[in-house]
């Protein structure tokens, strides 16, 4: 049994300890915003906060997390609460197919949470682990230097690490 | 009077349910043209989505219920583009509702889904908004009009003192949802007819509205195939033939069997699967089977780096010197006015297999039961899925029911449903409920490839340098065989015996490939410029790997085909780029706009910063016109793009930021294929896997991009794809500029 912290939740999962991380939180706790992208870290779809930074979890083993503090897309925000960065997110219509944007906020998440004023520099090696094949890139620069700016100007909040359950407002498919 | 005025509204008048009639009844009676511009289920047996005697449903695509929720059944396939919101905002104009207001849902399989171009329910050739914009304008045009009928008759007043505002009736300074007047529409008529708006009056149209599915997008709320999930479902991994289109000539799985979480292993036409509790289990698992296959014997003979003639690109190369090419357009003395020629230049290109690498790999969730098959997917052509896993599945057409969900990319990859047929077979075998979901290596090594392409031109100039004659031809795989063979399975009439219909897609690609020339194998080689003597030929070579639609098609290629030709017979005779093509494009006038756009724009020949060159490339495709200059530099052989400018003519701008997006999607997919793009072969196998031996364009590797829309009251046009063909010329012709090398095969490699 493997215990840790998931979205402000203490969670326990009795997985195979070589279980990724990212099966454990889509396939056993039903999370469904962190996705499956390559499986060998390179393009960061699966990209969750843990301990505060942005980490692929396609290749994270349950066992390595134990104890630690996780913090997936549905801990950053959701529709009836959006975060500061979601907002600039939305408001630029960065989201194209939007399958590696949950992944993109995270890694936007953990730069804005330790530099509030990025440089186009910064961006770019905070954000060069998360692949977009829509090339949203553009779009994405856009959205953080205004949330950076909001962030700066109204002191907003980059994360609000509740839990929620996405069935609730699921769309029919 | 204010008072009493609003209070009649809210009252229901008496009579409606003694003089109701069902509205799906009067519409079967009145046949296909109710609704003008849209073809209404011609089958009354057809059943409309969540039918309801009380709400406004003149056919599958629109919806208002008697409690004012406005559902808009998306007819095609969000996967980036933004048609969720582009068709929602067509049909918010006209029916006067904020989009954000209509309730969008990704529709299912309904004859009124139909794409209007290529009548089959399929996304794709950048036609949606194109094809949609009038019809669905008429639709909630005319809807608007039912309400405001309903609404005339209900309270006894005159059409025309009845106005709308966002979603509601506005009488007399108050304002009555929409929903109120539902019930009663269906005691009248629907109307035919009603006007539509005038340019001037959009409200929504042309405006810069966010788009509908970003929030769902930026919170991770938003549904794709992969995230469907429900009690008893399991999940299943495929091993497929190394070499793709080999069969199982025997397999032992007794090593699998024992591994955690496998619930079962069952063979199907083109593997052995493994179901297991979860995923991950699942693929675990697949290593332990023991497969032996039955090669297919053409392609286990192609490797790319081989050099004989008939193998690798030797293959290509002998099919443009033979003379068994099919002539596929000609203009004035085609390729006998070469001999008049004052010069003449020729080169080569080329461009590779490319796979699609979407960000959601392949997958599909299938249940069946009691011969009914249900389908989760997000996929781009439904009604072919449905087919196709009919035969599979062993089940009747009719009895499939597909739900839809976004999909996390398309690029032309999910047209094709080879991975809903896997997934309709593993359950008719297992016969259980499974999620089919591919690792990046089974999307990256079983794909519908972008073909392969050599091209070689001849050109002929007269004594003023200008293009006399335009010939060129083209050898590579045609798509239309191969999506043929895949199709025919699902395309057959059921009645048929199964082993007619797999004996016709045997036959399907060499009946095909003898007779015709698909025109994607030649689309964009010859028609954008002015030149009296024109000749296109096309000649089949082709090692078997199964190619499909990729982004922008044909013109992925020739768009770096000829634009780098161009810029060719420009700097042989230094002649500036912009001048020397404006000078062929006098009777293309949309083209030589965009040119003179984005030549102003980019301060085409003026100062640039040290070491950095301009290249330019125009190109029309999807009915819209394009025109880029990229700015590079090169340092110690290596390449850096910085700047894109990028002019474009798509008619009407629906939302202008999704266009704008949509540009610099294309540029990047484009410079993804441009400096690094190539799936390689040995001995049939795919030698990449992954995103490390197929790199995508990085956020640090990607240019500042700046676009134009050009101003325009015309039809929309295609923005999907059109923005990917120049690029790659574009980036060559800068090379050029910066090194005099003239890069001629893609990806673009520069030498030390």
């Amino acid at each position: 049994m493997i215990s840790f912290e998931l979205n402000g939740k203490t969670t326990e999962v009795s997985a195979a300890p070589d279980t990724p991380l990212l099966w454990v939180v889509r396939d056993h706790l039903k999370l469904k915003g962190s996705k499956f992208g390559c499986g060998m870290g390179l393009c960061g779809a699966c990209s969750m906060l843990v301990d505060g930074e942005s980490t692929r979890t396609c290749v994270l083993p349950l066992a390595a997390i134990q104890g630690r503090k996780v913090t997936t897309i549905e801990g950053i925000g959701n529709p009836d609460m959006l975060s500061t960065l979601q907002s600039a997110w939305v408001e630029a219509s960065v989201a194209q197919c939007g399958y590696c944007q949950s992944g993109q906020l995270v890694s936007a998440t953990a730069l804005l949470s330790k530099n509030s004023n990025p440089s186009d520099n910064d961006i770019d090696e905070a954000m060069s682990g998360n692949i977009c094949r829509c090339g949203t890139y553009p779009n994405i620069k856009k959205a953080i230097k205004q949330a950076a700016k909001n962030l700066r100007k109204d002191n907003g909040q980059l994360k609000i690490v509740a839990y929620f359950d996405p069935n609730s407002i699921q769309q029919e498919a | 009077m204010t008072t009493s005025r609003s209070t009649d509204i809210a009252l229901k008048p008496e009579d409606v349910n003694t003089s109701r009639r069902s509205f799906l009844k009067n519409m079967s009676l009145a046949g296909g043209g109710l609704v003008v511009g849209l073809p209404l289920t011609a089958c009354a047996n057809i059943s409309l989505p969540n039918a309801s005697e009380s709400a406004l449903q003149p056919n599958a695509l629109l919806q208002i219920t008697s409690d004012n929720v406005v559902n808009f059944y998306l007819p095609r396939a969000e996967m980036g583009q933004g048609i969720y919101t582009g068709l929602t905002t067509i049909v918010a104009e006209e029916l006067d509702i904020h989009p954000e207001r209509i309730n969008v849902i990704n529709a299912g399989l309904h004859e009124d889904y139909k794409n209007l171009e290529f009548e089959l329910q399929v996304t794709g050739g950048s036609n949606s908004i194109r094809t949609h914009f009038l019809p669905l304008r008429h639709l909630a045009a005319n809807a608007r009009l039912a309400i405001r009928q309903a609404a005339a008759q209900q309270l006894n007043r005159n059409l025309a003192d009845i106005q709308t505002d966002n979603g509601k009736i506005i009488i007399d300074g108050k304002a009555v949802d929409y929903g109120e007047f539902a019930d009663y529409t269906n005691t009248l008529p629907f109307p035919e007819d009603a006007p539509l708006k005038d340019k001037l009056q959009f409200k929504y149209i042309g405006k810069d509205n966010p788009r509908l599915d970003g929030v769902a997008k930026a919170t991770g709320t938003a549904q794709f195939g992969i995230d469907v999930d429900f009690e008893g479902l399991f999940r299943a991994a495929l091993k497929r033939c190394p070499v793709m289109g080999g069969t199982v000539k025997s397999y032992d799985d007794t090593d699998a069997k024992g591994m955690p979480g496998v619930k079962s292993i069952v063979k199907i036409h083109n593997g052995v699967a493994v179901i297991a509790d979860h995923y991950y289990q699942a693929k675990n698992a697949l290593p332990k089977l023991k497969i032996q296959w039955n090669l297919p014997e053409t392609l286990s003979k192609f490797s790319s780096d081989s050099t004989a003639p008939d193998n690798g690109k030797g293959l290509f190369k002998t099919a443009l010197d033979s003379d068994n090419a099919t002539n596929v357009f000609e203009k004035g003395e085609g390729l006998s006015a070469l001999q008049n020629a004052h010069a003449v230049i020729s080169a080569e290109y080329w461009a590779p297999y490319l796979a699609h690498a979407t960000m959601e790999p392949m997958n599909c969730t299938a249940k069946l039961t009691d011969n009914r098959l249900e389908l989760w997917v997000g996929c781009q052509s439904p009604e072919l899925a449905k087919n196709l896993a009919a035969y599979y599945a062993d089940v009747p057409a009719d009895n499939i029911i597909i739900h839809s969900t976004f999909l996390g990319g398309g690029f032309g990859r999910r047209s094709e449903s080879d991975f809903v047929a896997e997934a309709a077979a593993i359950a008719k075998v297992s016969n259980l409920p499974i999620q089919l979901c591919w690792s990046r290596e089974d999307d990256m090594q079983n794909d519908n490839y972008r073909p392969a392409s050599m091209a070689r031109f001849t050109v002929g100039l007269n004594k003023a340098g200008l293009i006399d004659s335009w010939t060129v031809k083209r050898a590579g795989p045609q798509l239309m065989p191969y999506v043929i063979d895949n199709l025919v399975d699902g395309i057959m009439p059921s009645i048929l015996p199964n082993a007619f219909v797999d004996w016709m897609s045997k036959a399907g690609y060499s009946l095909y490939d003898s007779l015709l020339v698909d025109h994607t194998s030649v689309e964009g080689l010859y028609e954008d410029y002015d030149v009296p003597n024109k000749s296109s030929d096309h000649i089949t070579a082709d090692p078997g790997l199964p190619v499909g639609a990729w982004r922008s098609v044909g013109h992925s290629y020739s768009g770096f085909f000829k634009e780098s030709m161009m810029d060719e017979i420009a700097a042989l005779q230094n002649q500036d780029g912009v001048e020397f093509r404006l000078k062929h494009l006098k009777n293309n006038p949309k083209l030589a706009n965009v040119l003179k756009v984005v030549a102003k724009k980019s301060a085409w020949n003026k100062p640039l910063p040290k070491g950095h060159y301009q290249g330019v490339a125009v190109h029309e495709s999807f009915s819209s016109f394009v025109a880029q200059v990229a700015e590079v530099s090169v340092v110690d052989n290596q390449l850096f793009v910085h700047k894109v400018v990028c002019a474009i003519d798509c008619g009407l701008a629906i939302n202008p930021d999704i266009v704008k997006a949509q540009m610099e999607s294309g540029i990047i997919d484009g410079l993804s294929a441009a400096l690094y793009g190539e799936i390689t072969l040995k001995n049939g196998v795919i030698q990449q896997s992954n995103f490390h031996d197929y790199p995508a364009l990085r956020i640090n590797e990607s240019p500042e991009i700046d676009v134009v829309i050009i101003d325009s009251d015309e039809a929309p046009a295609g923005v999907g794809e059109p923005g990917l063909p120049p690029i790659a010329a574009a980036v060559a012709n800068a090379i050029f500029a910066a090194t005099g090398t003239r890069l001629r095969s893609l990806p673009l490699k520069l030498e030390g």
